[in-house]
């Protein structure tokens, strides 16, 4: 019977807290996706400023409370501003980040493509054929004169 | 001759470097609360001297700073003395204070030593008031008008440039 009650003992922890992997996933997702705003180049994962911990305390809490992450993303965000959000939110606000890049990609290679297809806007007008009479005549005319030039 | 459209992805580069130039200037470490606007958050915690309550009620029927500090925090020393100065100098302004994650008798022993420019300071042991309030650094001060609204915060030590530019306009217009 003692042996029995102890084991319960030893369980009850495990038990009590009702974590379970589905939430550890979650939990360690979240941190990937939030930023420490002290350290402000890691996310909540990474770094080790102290209110990295307090947020990450945070985060487990509302997990544990089943709070979704949507939710738990809305709790950062009204205290800290899109910001605390590791990829920007796709907000009109945005856009430009967002696109941005791929619109100038978009750019350039429209305008190689088009300049390989018309090289040249303004062709250079063709030269006239060679009238052959006026060409002898002007070499007679210089033979006859002495003149070379 | 090249068709007009060839300078496109120039000009398109010269319009992007015009634009990160001037983010060059911008400072990433501020960022911006989303709480201006807001009706400061609620609280409720134990006041630092008195045996009370300090809640944001406190901060209507007049204008309030809510100043984070705390005894560990070294930049608030430098801002400290500004503090004391401005509590003097406008004493319609309460400038209430949050004691972030100290421990009580240092902060009590470091007001002695330093002046207490504080109504009352709300002792935050475990930072959770802070994180309400956006907090991610020490010294930050909130800017509260008589409706209990935020109306401007300031990160990092409060100087008189920022005293003379930013808060004293803000009561002046109130008062009139």
């Amino acid at each position: 019977m003692i042996r029995l009650l102890i084991l319960c003992g030893l369980l009850a922890p495990g038990l009590a807290l009702a974590w379970s992997d589905a939430d550890e996933a979650r939990y360690r997702a979240m941190l990937e996706e939030l930023r420490c705003l002290v350290c402000q180049n890691q996310s909540l994962a990474d770094s080790s400023a102290e209110l990295a911990g307090d947020l990450r305390d945070q985060v487990r809490d509302q997990i544990e409370a089943g709070r979704s992450d949507a939710e738990i993303r809305s709790y950062m965000t009204a205290r800290y501003g899109d910001f605390v959000l590791y990829r920007p939110p796709l907000k009109r606000s945005t856009w430009a980040l967002w696109l941005g890049p791929f619109a100038l990609l978009l750019l350039g290679l429209v305008v190689l493509l088009r300049l390989r297809r018309a090289p040249s806007a303004t062709p250079r007008p063709a030269p006239d054929a060679p009238d052959a009479d006026a060409l002898r005549r002007i070499l007679a005319a210089e033979e006859r004169d002495g003149t070379n030039s | 001759m090249k068709p007009y459209w060839v300078a496109l992805p120039l000009l398109a580069m010269l319009a992007l470097t015009a634009l990160l130039w001037r983010g060059l200037a911008l400072d990433p470490s501020l960022v911006d609360s989303p709480l201006i606007g807001q009706p400061a958050p609620r609280f409720s915690l134990p006041a630092l001297h008195a045996e009370r309550v300090v809640s944001e009620q406190d901060f209507r029927g007049g204008w309030s700073l809510l100043n984070v500090w705390a005894s560990w925090c070294v930049s608030c020393r430098a801002e400290h003395e500004v503090l004391v100065a401005l509590s003097r100098q406008q004493p319609e302004l309460r400038i209430f204070g949050l004691n972030y994650k100290d421990q009580r008798s240092d902060a009590v022993a470091w007001l002695e030593r330093l002046g207490n420019p504080y109504v009352e300071s709300a002792v935050d042991r475990d930072g959770r008031v802070g994180i309400d309030y956006g907090v991610y650094g020490v010294p930050e001060t909130f800017v509260i008008d008589a409706s209990g609204t935020i109306v401007d915060k300031h990160v990092g030590p409060v100087t008189w440039e920022w005293v003379r530019e930013r808060l004293l306009p803000r009561l002046a217009g109130a008062a009139s």
